[in-house]
């Protein structure tokens, strides 16, 4: 039971403050603390543990409970050691008779008001009043327990995942304080006052709150009050692994608290660098899709997709699929077949199905739908500062005055981050959000964005040369940072290129939709603070001029010296949780692992000397090359590993075309997904509490996926891989991912220093780990660029013509939600459908209104590509001409009116805003007979590969 | 995170007459330094109460969550989060008045109308509120009708006080 209960030291840690230590002696022992530190966490150190139930060392001392009380020599009264700073050369007791009565009555008053069913409480054996009433030596209750008393409140059990039970409730109000400091929602309060004092998620229930259900207050409750159910359920855990979750790229660790080999829940966990201790909905709670019915434990084959599926052995299933591969690598050559990693699997996994493709298919056929999230970061960040990935660590923020938030949006799709940000943000740090929507951050309980730029959807790349324009005509410009830092004719020629009045708030704000002074105003407060740092999400990577817009961040950044220390620097948000990871191993058709060309002799030279076999040097095909080579008749395998990509991929109906002329669809996944209906070989997937491994989240930190329970279908995703190379004669020889691990590190200079021992003494390592940086790196580009000389890029906006017609007047585009997860087949099958049951059309009033679509109508959006019904949500968080929905359910099939299209430094899938993705769309009522109108939106259709002729030589990455 | 399932649950829906008043009362307040307080006064002054479909509306204003505002209106005895009655009588429960008997006279108006603290009368007459001191100790039991003090308040006293309320000329409009 220990295990389970985490040390707390009562107060948080001070050691970051100035000021000299401060030494005091505490029950006779002397101990030196930062200066700050409260007496309860100096006691903590000293060996000596002070009753206490309203603090805790996540939250600020509150000193409401009065059980920690000391006594200070030479100090009257018995203050509480929580809220009381060290000082030098103080001595305290922490026990004396005195305090010892002091402290049983006050134990005495709490329970003379609370139920005493400690046997069949969920929370008996971890509950810190029972632990207190022990500590204290409560005997007897003088009270009675015939007062007035709480004892007959009813339970709130409206939250899918955790009951209140105010009945319990001590109010400590550590759960507010914890929706405040730490979530930054502040949906509970206490309600009424003195007796009548209560715990409250507002007028209303739970569900029907502000609440996020982040679990923060669950967490930080002391007593069975918020309880999570499945504790109710299945009683309190007795062991734990650290590990990481499975959900999105902040990559939160966590506790999985287990009794056997279930899971009972999942504890966000303190030490973990990237969380600190805090969690989201998903990862805290929505874990129970591992073992939903649902997933597949059996692998099965058929010969065609019309046919039913035939459960078979690992053995037969792999063997059949391996000779499918041959055969149609015999008839149609070496090139016809093909591997998508997934950036769901872990580093090791994508490594082995690169690996499998490169050497056992003899092909560079290998891709991963983390394209779309990655390629304008990988180049952009590349070209200009050296390295394909985000500069900084998560807990640089904190350092932060101003913060840039663009095409992102974290409260829903980062929310860990998120909370971070907001607790800066309250600290007194200015936000400017970027986004043709009013996210949540733009003006949320206690924050507020100073600015925000709503821009039209394509006009990124304007925004930036704006601000740009401005920090450089006004003279705003870290000059001597510039000069010492980067290229300077490179500099110089992009000085002329941004000073041109073409780029001048003024002639470019009427095309961003965003009055000039808004823009200047806003490019000042960037350009001034002390520490400036840029987060951007898909809604900057996804959209044409992906690339160019990444590239302009940059430009900006080096401009006013906001890179190379903490506070500072340019962050991607990645989508999915292993974004990076899966891209570092290597899962591009032109890249080896460590992103290095497979054209260079040297780099295939190393691994095919590793690997045993020469690598080819022809850049294999990427996902849409694939597809369309299928319909050509000259690609007819694909081995996708954890990856929907019939239902994620933009365009739906051309993929299902491409998937349908194959012979041979391999699909190893948890469920049977979209892409599964085309499939002839279903190998069953391992969830992330089934295998080991390591995660890459998106500020490069390598994390581990522990075990916690076997493989439910007998082998974990390696495993299968491995199988295939076996029965496809080119064995791999590893016993465990440690020993893949290994391979990596041997083969590439940012992960030399990588080891499984290394992750757990460090906890975690953020690459680059080699022999310059042993410990890993949280910040980049210190003392100079990765590449040297910073490199500044012209980044020539390109207006896109056609935006919107009189036929199609709205531009669709696309997101997710907090409670829901990419195409959802993990959250849906979780109760997070409490708060999500089905994807929603966001509109509008104006739009609403104009075609007389009211909240809640069902409404159908069509395409050239295809058509689907939604619901209509009425909000003013779009604006006029825009509408959105997220793709998290099949049924709703999202993705089916988008279409293809292709940035053009590289081919990316455009799902967020179909202006460049042609999705000509059209919505119009459902409703008995009433007449249908209809709302088009139209989408120029880009080319692939740069056609529209402003492609510069050398600027495409592959 | 609101359901969206299930959009059930929610209060009483504002008439236009109240979000007319809630607009007035923001625009008022919202500049001060300590905006809620003296927006929930301006609110009750208007409307005699605070409305609970005009937490969304106001915290939104503010900048602050819907939870804090609650804890706010509930914290303070003085808002009112139902429609009061015709009159308002405000019994003090403090000390002195306490000594005196005053909570013979809760009983009273218990037992005559069949409410207490926080309630109003079925036929929409009176609504009986708690205050702690009016400052009139020296001739307490004391209260406050429609805000006007009494002291010395005897059961006699308070019956002459209630049928001046519920006999008002208004009783028919119910
Ligand atoms: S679950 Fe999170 S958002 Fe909800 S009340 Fe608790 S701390 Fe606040
Ligand atoms: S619910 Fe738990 S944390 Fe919140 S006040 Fe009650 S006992 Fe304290
Ligand atoms: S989904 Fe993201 S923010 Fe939420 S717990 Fe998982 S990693 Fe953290
Ligand atoms: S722990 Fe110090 S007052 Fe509660
Ligand atoms: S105690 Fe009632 S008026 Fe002072």
């Amino acid at each position: 039971m220990d295990s389970n209960k985490i040390l707390d030291r009562g107060t948080p840690d001070r050691s970051a403050r100035v000021g000299a230590p401060v030494t005091l002696q505490i029950d006779g022992v002397a101990v030196t603390v930062p200066a700050g530190t409260s007496l309860m966490r100096a006691a903590h150190d000293a060996g000596v543990k002070v009753p206490k139930l309203c603090a805790t060392d996540s939250l600020d001392a509150f000193g409401s409970c009065r059980l920690c009380l000391v006594e200070v020599e030479g100090r009257r009264g018995y203050p509480a050691s929580c809220t009381t700073p060290c000082e030098p050369g103080m001595k305290v007791k922490t026990q004396t008779d005195k305090l010892a009565k002091l402290r049983r009555s006050t134990m005495e008053l709490y329970i003379s008001d609370h139920p005493l069913d400690c046997l069949t409480c969920p929370a008996n054996g971890n509950c810190e009043l029972q632990d207190m009433a022990g500590v204290v030596g409560l005997r007897e209750v003088r009270y009675g327990y015939q007062g007035e008393n709480h004892l007959a409140a009813p339970k709130d059990q409206s939250n899918p995942y955790f009951t209140f039970d105010p009945s319990k409730c001590i109010v400590c109000s550590r759960c507010v304080r914890a929706c405040e400091e730490i979530q930054g929602t502040f949906a509970l309060t206490v309600q009424g006052r003195g007796f009548d004092s209560k715990i409250a998620p507002g007028p209303g229930s739970f569900l029907e709150s502000e609440c996020v259900s982040c679990g923060a207050c669950v967490q930080a409750c002391p007593t069975a009050t918020l309880m999570e159910k499945s504790v109710y359920d299945q009683g309190q855990p007795d062991h734990s692994a650290i590990t990481t979750c499975a959900y999105c790229g902040v990559g939160c660790s966590f506790r999985a608290e287990m009794k056997g080999d279930q899971v009972v829940r999942m504890v966000p966990h303190k030490d973990g660098r990237a969380n600190r201790g805090h969690s989201c909905v998903k990862g805290r709670f929505a874990f129970g899709y591992a073992t939903h019915k649902d997933r597949i434990k059996q692998p099965m084959i058929r010969a065609s997709i019309q046919e039913p599926w035939r459960e078979v052995t690992w053995e037969q299933a792999i063997a059949h699929a391996a000779s499918e591969i041959r055969r149609i690598q015999g008839k149609y050559g070496r090139g016809s077949v093909g591997g998508i990693t997934s950036s769901r699997c872990t580093n090791e996994e994508t490594y082995l199905v690169q690996k499998l493709v490169r050497a056992a298919f003899g092909n560079n056929n290998v891709d991963t739908c983390a394209r779309v999230c990655h390629s304008p970061t990988g180049y952009g960040l590349k070209t200009t500062l050296g390295e394909s990935a985000g500069t900084q660590d998560f807990d640089s923020v904190m350092h932060a005055d101003v913060v840039v938030v663009m095409g992102a949006n974290p409260t829903d799709a980062h929310p860990v981050f998120a909370s971070r940000m907001k607790k800066r943000l309250r600290e007194g740090a200015q936000l400017i959000v970027i986004d043709p929507r009013k996210i949540d951050l733009v003006d949320s309980p206690h924050t507020r964005a100073a600015f925000h730029i709503q821009l039209q959807p394509g006009t990124n790349v304007a925004v930036m040369n704006a601000l740009a324009h401005v920090v450089v005509t006004e003279g705003l410009a870290k000059v001597d940072y510039v000069r010492a830092r980067c290229e300077l004719p490179e500099f110089d020629k992009w000085q002329a290129f941004i000073r041109d009045p073409k780029n001048s708030p003024e002639v470019l704000g009427p095309v961003i939709g965003v009055p000039a002074t808004t823009l200047r105003d806003a490019a000042r407060l960037y350009a001034t603070a002390r520490n400036a740092a840029i987060y951007y999400g898909l809604g900057v990577t996804e959209h044409s001029q992906g690339s160019t817009t990444v590239m302009a961040i940059a430009n900006l950044a080096m401009l006013t010296g906001n890179l190379g220390r903490p506070g500072v620097g340019v962050n991607p948000l990645r989508g999915q949780n292993n974004v990076q990871g899966s891209c570092d191993m290597g899962s591009f058709p032109h890249e080896l692992p460590g992103y290095r060309h497979v054209s260079d002799p040297t780099v295939r030279e190393l691994f095919g000397q590793s690997w045993g076999v020469p690598i080819d040097d022809e850049p294999g095909l990427r996902i849409p090359n694939m597809f369309d080579a299928a319909l050509d008749g000259s690609f007819k395998a694909l081995y996708v590993q954890g990856e929907d990509i019939a239902q994620s991929d933009p365009d739906t109906h051309h993929v299902q075309a491409a998937l349908t002329a194959m012979e041979c669809v391999i699909v190893q996944d948890l469920f049977i997904n979209e892409t599964a209906k085309y499939a002839h070989v279903f190998l069953p997937g391992a969830s992330f509490l089934e295998k080991d491994g390591t995660f890459t989240n998106a500020e490069r930190r390598i994390s581990r996926v522990r075990r916690v329970m076997p493989p439910l279908a007998g082998l974990a995703d390696w495993e299968a891989t491995m199988a295939l190379a076996k029965a496809l004669g080119y064995p791999m020889h590893y016993d465990h991912p440690s020993q893949i691990m290994a391979e990596i590190a041997a083969l590439t200079p940012t992960f030399t220093g990588v080891t499984y021992d290394k992750i757990d003494q460090l906890g975690s390592i953020q690459w680059p780990c080699n022999d310059q940086a042993p410990t890993g790196t949280p910040v980049m580009h210190v003392d100079q660029f990765v590449r040297g000389k910073g490199r500044f890029v012209i980044t020539e906006y390109v207006a896109t013509p056609e935006r919107t017609s009189r036929k199609f007047p709205l531009i669709l585009t696309t997101g997710r939600i907090l409670s829901q997860y990419n195409v959802g087949a993990q959250t849906r099958r979780t109760a997070n459908t409490a708060w999500h049951a089905a994807d929603v059309l966001e509109l509008h009033p104006h739009d609403a209104e104009a075609r007389g679509i009211r909240d809640g109508d069902r409404v159908e959006v069509e395409s050239r590509a295809g058509k689907t019904v939604l619901r209509a949500e009425v909000t003013e968080r779009m604006q006029p001409g825009v509408v959105y929905t997220t793709f998290h359910h099949p049924e709703s099939g999202a993705n089916v009116v988008t279409t293809e299209n292709s940035d053009w430094a590289t081919i990316v899938r455009n799902t967020r805003s179909p202006r460049c993705r042609s999705a000509r769309c059209w919505c119009r009522r459902r409703r008995g007979s009433r007449s249908s109108r209809r709302l088009r939106s139209s989408r120029r259709r880009c080319c692939r590969g740069g056609s529209d002729g402003r492609a510069e030589a050398g600027q495409d990455v592959q | 995170m609101q359901p969206t399932a299930d959009p059930g649950a929610t209060p009483v829906p504002l008439t236009a007459a109240q979000r007319a008043a809630i607009d007035v009362a923001i625009a008022a307040c919202r500049d001060l330094p300590g905006a809620l307080l003296p927006l929930l006064h301006k609110l009750q002054e208007q409307l005699g109460y605070v409305p609970p479909a005009s937490i969304p509306p106001i915290a939104k204003a503010l900048g602050l969550s819907q939870a804090d505002v609650h804890g706010v209106i509930t914290f303070y005895h003085d808002f009112r989060t139902t429609p009061p009655g015709r009159h308002v009588v405000k019994l003090c429960r403090a000390e002195a008045c306490q000594a005196m008997g005053c909570q013979r006279l809760e009983q009273h108006v218990q037992d005559r109308l069949g409410i207490t603290f926080g309630q109003t009368s079925a036929d929409g007459a009176v609504t009986l509120e708690a205050v702690y001191c009016l400052g009139n100790c020296a001739l307490s039991p004391a209260l406050l009708v429609d805000g006007r003090l009494q002291g010395r308040v005897s059961k006699e006293r308070l019956d002459r006080v209630l049928d001046t309320c519920v006999h008002d000329g208004k009783e028919a409009q119910r």
